[in-house]
């Protein structure tokens, strides 16, 4: 099997507005791309249409991962699939511990696979290791889910999730937007520690400066809903120079 | 019995009244004896509480209108070996087991107690030494200065036959809990029982009591509970609550609370039993200088009603009071919240905060909450607030698309959402058992399918 992700004529909307527009897009396993974009050209709905979040409806169109029908699935399900968010903005949950949570999603997520739970020993010695390797520090984890991070750290908790859950695909949903030079780093390194043969990642993001630090296999050009133009790592440099004005005025 | 045919009115339990009044426990005793015709006459006059009564005003006492109860007679056939207990045998000082509101055991659980605790059953206590107790169980004036005249107040008064007599000396500190079990053993017939509890904290005394209303079978019952609880100079009483009925059962509960200077009141409740139930506190800041916590959570379903009413009196200087209520409602169940604080004109430099928060799940549940916050002095820092929502759909979502199913998110939101009013009891031992009572209640949530 070639292509880990496929879309097809991808046609959604959200409150009843279509936002994306006949959209397709192939991602080889093992492949890095990115979509690029201005802001409203859907990027974010295709990350969300992508994990089944709800009110973002299909219309028309397919989605094959691993070859198979993914929009049936329940948002869990593709989780368990492999298939991963780092969410644009992160949510707060008061009241449970980052470790909890940690801990019930990967189960979860063995379960799902038909593996056996991790216990408290072997998943603090697997937390202990990640955290170790990103430089994030102990005191993110005993932390309630996000509740008063900072940018940085909301997005570096991120980066941690991904790492502890090792998914197949991955998709970051501007994850660099608002983080210094360090945090971007954090989150290079997590993106690029899972590179594999038989991982893939879909970066989407408004600027050039992350693909500086993961160099993509493909870059994508996402305008009005629809994938205007792809290219090699290059489109992204010349994208930063030009900026996204020609597709603005190219679908107008 | 012709009473169990018929359904129950106030005139039914003045008629029991009439007929139990020369057996009732202390019978020949003469301020008993008033104090009890007392408490029967103000019931009399003032009736069920219906909702003509702003206290009772989302409260409806059909449930208990519908049946006809008889008074418990002597004790169920109860294994009390095979009770289940909340607390590990090793963590408790003292269990104590009442059935149907009788005393059944008393039991001293480690060798080393220390003296200075006396601890039984009221009608062992009026049959023995009953003279300390006049001035302590006409204390309250059976409900007189409440707002709505507590008519089941007096009705407990009238018919009190037995429940917790607990008094700390002087200085003394009850390292471990004292656990009160209270049985509901439902017969052929519905039963009613109206125990009565006292804790008098001495100065400087501490202790913990932790109540366990639990109900064995589904049939009906009626708990009309009264406590009353005095902390004297500097003392501390924890007072932690898990009203776990039988699913047919009435629980209502007043509790007088009053303290001295500098003394602590600790309350927390949880409720999740009872086809009806109502937690009346009424809490008289006393002393300058005493503080009282008072927090609590419930969790409802299918055609559950439970009432919290409380009321906090700030009557002296720099006294403190801080309530947190959290519930959460599914189904067609419904939740009522009254809160009222009143800082009197002499309490001030006083502070009051007051929460209610709560989760409805199910389209028809619903929740009347109503906090009163009512200030007569001038140098006071008081505040209040109530809010209602569903569970937060945008953390629902981060839950699932990690991989978490939605029945186990929803468990994790909702005992994250509870969980914050148990952390904020003193006794933090006491958290796990409270958090696991959380715990085998979402385990029977319905309407969810597990995957």
């Amino acid at each position: 099997m070639d292509s880990l992700l496929e879309i097809k004529n991808l046609h959604a909307r959200v409150d009843g507005k279509p936002i994306l527009k006949g959209l397709d897009l192939v991602i080889p396993t093992g492949e890095v791309h990115a979509i690029m974009g201005p802001n409203g050209s859907g990027k974010s709905t295709l990350a969300y249409v992508l994990t089944g979040r709800d009110g973002y409806e299909v219309t028309e169109g397919e989605v094959l991962y691993k070859g198979r029908d993914l929009l049936t699935l329940t948002p869990e399900q593709r989780a368990g699939e492999g298939m991963f968010l780092a969410f644009q903005y992160p949510v707060e949950i008061p009241g449970v511990p980052n470790t909890t949570f940690l801990k019930e999603a990967l189960n979860a997520q063995r379960k799902y696979r038909g593996e056996d739970p991790l216990d408290a020993m072997e998943f603090v010695k697997l937390m202990r290791r990640k955290t170790k390797e990103l430089g994030i520090s102990d005191d993110l984890i005993k932390r309630q889910v996000n509740v008063g991070f900072s940018g940085g750290e909301k997005k570096r908790n991120e980066v941690l999730q991904m790492a502890i859950l090792e998914p197949t695909l991955a998709v970051l949903d501007e994850t660099d937007s608002g983080l210094d030079i360090d945090a971007l780093k954090i989150v290079a390194e997590g993106v690029n520690a899972l590179r594999a043969p038989d991982r893939s990642a879909l970066i989407i993001t408004h600027y050039q400066r992350l693909l500086e630090y993961i160099v993509p296999d493909r870059v994508h050009v996402l305008a009005h809903g629809r994938i205007a133009r792809s290219g090699g790592k290059e489109l992204a440099i010349e994208l930063e120079r030009t900026g996204y004005a020609a597709f603005a005025e190219a679908a107008a | 019995m012709p009473e169990s045919a018929s359904p129950t009115t106030a005139q039914s339990f003045v008629a029991q009244f009439g007929a139990l009044r020369d057996t009732l426990p202390g019978a020949g005793l003469p301020w008993l004896r008033e104090l009890r015709e007392d408490g029967i006459a103000r019931f009399a006059k003032l009736g069920l509480p219906g909702p003509k009564v702003e206290a009772w005003k989302y409260t409806r006492l059909r449930p208990l209108e519908r049946i006809g109860f008889v008074p418990a007679g002597a004790a169920a056939q109860v294994d009390l070996d095979k009770l289940p207990a909340l607390l590990p045998h090793t963590g408790v000082g003292h269990r104590v087991v009442f059935v149907n509101g009788r005393l059944r055991q008393c039991l001293a659980l480690l060798a080393d107690q220390p003296e200075g605790v006396e601890l039984g059953g009221l009608a062992d206590a009026l049959r023995h030494d009953p003279d300390p107790l006049a001035a302590e169980l006409g204390r309250n004036g059976n409900g007189a200065r409440a707002r709505d005249g507590q008519p089941l107040f007096a009705l407990n008064t009238a018919m009190m036959q037995d429940g917790l007599v607990l008094r700390v000396r002087r200085g003394i500190s009850v390292a471990l809990p004292i656990e009160v079990i209270y049985v509901g053993a439902p017969g052929p017939e519905p039963v009613a029982f109206h125990p009565r509890n006292l804790i008098v904290l001495e100065p400087g005394a501490r202790a913990t009591v932790v109540e366990h209303h639990i109900g064995l079978g589904a049939g009906a019952y009626f708990a009309n509970g009264g406590t009353d609880i005095r902390i004297e100079e500097g003392a501390q009483l924890h007072h932690y609550k898990i009203q776990d009925e039988g699913p047919e059962a009435i629980h209502i509960a007043t509790t007088h609370v009053e303290l001295a200077r500098d003394a602590l009141y600790d309350g927390f409740i949880l409720s999740k039993g009872a086809r009806l139930s109502r937690q009346e506190v009424a809490v008289q800041l006393a002393g300058e200088g005493s503080e009282c916590h008072l927090n609590g959570a419930y969790m409802l379903r299918g055609e559950q009603h439970c009432d919290i009413t409380t009321t906090i009196d700030h009557l002296a200087p720099r006294t403190s009071s801080r309530e947190v209520f959290k519930g959460v409602i599914d189904d067609q169940a419904r939740a009522v919240f009254q809160g009222r604080i009143t800082v009197h004109r002499d309490a001030q430099q006083s502070n009051g905060h007051q929460l209610s928060k709560a989760l409805l799940l199910s389209d028809r549940a619903e929740i009347d909450a109503k906090p009163e916050l009512e200030i007569f002095a001038d140098d006071v820092k008081c505040s209040h607030g109530a809010t209602v929502g569903d569970l937060d759909r945008d953390a629902l979502f981060y839950l699932r698309a990690r991989g978490i199913p939605e029945a186990a998110a929803r468990d994790i939101l909702i005992e994250a959402f509870l969980a914050e009013t148990i952390n904020n009891i003193a006794a933090e031992g006491l958290c796990p058992a409270l958090m696991s009572s959380i715990g085998h209640w979402l385990g029977g949530t319905t309407g969810r399918t597990e995957p």
